[in-house]
């Protein structure tokens, strides 16, 4: 009886200890490598759209990248209340000089030419492309093929890396127009100026279900198997000796499957979406 | 005796006189070379401290990476160079037809019979709203909005729209300054005409434009200097010009080079524009005395 009292208890305070010391260690990891000390300071886009982050409010925790973000700051020693955010967009997160983040997550794809600039962390989520048209487009018998696609007139967001996709994967036979944010292409596509763009699946399963009126969501290109494999990283300051503690908490999640989960939970899985080829 | 030193210090000066004068030109030459020379010298001084002290900044080497980056440049640039074509041929048609209808608008505002009323009234608000508003709004909701009724895709094609925004704003710029031509004539002029027995009309054809247009040269050469780089704002709604091409390359890099290769490109242009521009002016007040 007091033998068993002893190993509950020994487990209670093993159980007990064990996630604090860890939590300790990684801590330690980014012990005078944040902006500020003891604080995690976490920049995302604004706005921030859904599914990524819900209502623009990253601090709620709620969408995929605000509960990566937060998963990633307990792994690495930082309890909710000790992580700020701020906000930046794509030209801040790569303009040179200080950063005002630690790192910096608006589903930023990982290149090697930008690798140049900045840092990223080991990908966090590995998005399909995925095609999205209006009905009357399927009405006129365009279909999940290569060959059917590039007769369409394309239109993308300039800021993102679809742009290359359409011309390498797809070189659809009019060149395709280019705008300043995924809002101006769905514009474009209800002006009738535009057929079809690409967008990362959840967006696209997002814009196609409940912003447009007629919008589908025609085929996906496999996350693996598209030329350029849209992989989402961390942005951080090119040197910055966090991204060690980063990547050792990225790596935690997924080998735990914590990562699998929030996306389970976040991004829409799409099974009907039909592979183009 | 005095009178005698009178008569050789008058010869004395008299003879001074010739070499004073080409000693007066000889002093001016050596003046302006020696301003030359002070500007020169205090233009190499900044040159040379800009060119020292800048690099001395802790964060040059990653300034320079990011904007001055020579390998990205000669990456990009004949991209740039490719996608400028569209900005020339947007500016290309677009120049004449603001030419043309702001020309109307102007006329429309000097109409002073009072049945044409109406049109000075359309004219004085085209001015004021067009002139009121960004040019990036009236080429968002022109672009996507005309297009946004159902026209058919050939009709709903971005350049067609995006050149009319530019058009329609511009117009209204450039009709004020003919208006300011048309006004600068004096009215003596119209009296003259309409005394020789010429109508409005033929007053306006003859005597009034030909003066006012030929004297708001300089003045609407510099519309069409920024014209030329508002060509740029239509890839709000689409065509991958020059500027978005730039954005384009600056995201995939994550590099602002590209974007001092696009300031080169217009600078290319509208500082030969500007150079003319500022010769016309010259010229016309040289005409005026």
């Amino acid at each position: 009886m007091s033998q068993k009292i002893l190993t509950l208890a020994g487990i209670i305070i093993t159980a007990s200890i064990l996630p604090v010391t860890s939590a300790q260690a990684a801590g330690e990891c980014a012990t005078g490598k944040t902006l500020e000390e003891g604080v995690l300071t976490i920049a995302t886009g604004n706005p921030a759209y859904f599914p990524w982050v819900i209502d623009n409010e990253p601090a709620g925790g709620k969408g995929f990248e605000a509960a990566v973000a937060y998963a990633v700051a307990a792994q690495m020693g930082f309890e909710a209340e000790k992580v700020e955010w701020t906000s930046s967009s794509f030209d801040q997160a790569i303009q040179p000089g200080q950063k005002n983040f630690d790192f910096n997550l608006q589903q930023f794809s990982i290149t090697e030419d930008r690798e140049k600039i900045v840092d990223f962390s080991i990908p966090y989520y590995t998005s399909a492309l995925a095609v999205i048209v209006r009905q009357p487009t399927i009405d006129a018998g365009v279909q999940p093929t290569l060959e059917s696609l590039k007769s369409l007139t394309w239109g993308a967001d300039a800021n993102t890396t679809a742009t290359p996709v359409i011309q390498e994967l797809i070189a659809p036979e009019s060149d395709p127009l280019l705008y300043d944010d995924t809002i101006n292409v769905i514009e474009a596509m209800n002006a009738n100026q535009i057929d079809a763009t690409l967008l990362d699946l959840p967006v696209a399963l997002y814009q196609a279900g409940a912003v447009m009126n007629d919008g589908v969501v025609l085929g996906q290109f496999a996350a693996d198997e598209s030329t350029s494999p849209d992989h989402f990283g961390l942005l951080m300051e090119e040197g910055n000796p966090i991204k060690a503690c980063v990547d050792a908490a990225l790596t935690a999640l997924i080998d735990s499957g914590e990562l699998a989960q929030i996306e389970a939970q976040w991004l829409q899985q799409a099974t009907d979406v039909p592979m183009i080829r | 005796m005095s009178r005698n030193t009178t008569d050789k210090t008058g010869i004395v000066a008299a003879q001074a006189a010739l070499p004073a004068k080409i000693s007066r030109t000889a002093y001016n030459a050596q003046k302006k070379r020696r301003s030359l020379m002070i500007a020169s010298a205090s233009t190499l001084t900044v040159v040379a401290l800009i060119y020292v002290l800048v690099p001395l900044a802790p964060g040059w080497e990653r300034v320079k990476n990011s904007f001055f980056n020579w390998e990205v440049l000669v990456r990009t640039f004949p991209k740039l160079l490719d996608a400028f074509l569209i900005d020339v041929m947007i500016f290309a048609w677009c120049a004449p037809a603001i030419a043309i209808w702001g020309l109307v608008i102007a006329l429309c505002r000097d109409a002073r019979s009072p049945a044409l009323f109406p049109l000075r009234v359309f004219a004085t608000v085209y001015n004021d709203v067009f002139r009121g508003v960004p040019v990036i709004l009236v080429i968002y909701l022109i672009g996507f909005g005309i297009p946004g009724l159902g026209l058919s895709r050939t009709w709903s094609n971005p350049y067609i729209w995006g050149s009319l925004a530019l058009i329609l704003s511009y117009s209204a710029y450039v009709a004020e300054v003919y208006r300011a031509g048309i006004e600068s004539i004096h009215e003596s002029q119209r009296s003259a005409a309409k005394s020789l027995g010429l109508s409005h009309w033929h007053t306006m054809r003859h005597v009034i434009l030909p003066q006012a247009i030929r004297r708001v040269v300089p003045a609407n050469m510099n519309n069409f200097i920024s014209l030329q780089k508002d060509v740029a704002l239509v890839s709000f709604i689409g065509p991958v010009e020059l500027l978005r091409q730039a954005g384009v390359e600056k995201s995939l890099l994550a590099n602002f080079t590209p974007y001092v290769g696009a300031a080169i490109i217009f600078l290319s242009v509208t500082i030969p524009a500007t150079r003319f521009a500022d010769h016309l002016i010259a010229r016309q007040n040289r005409e005026r005395g």
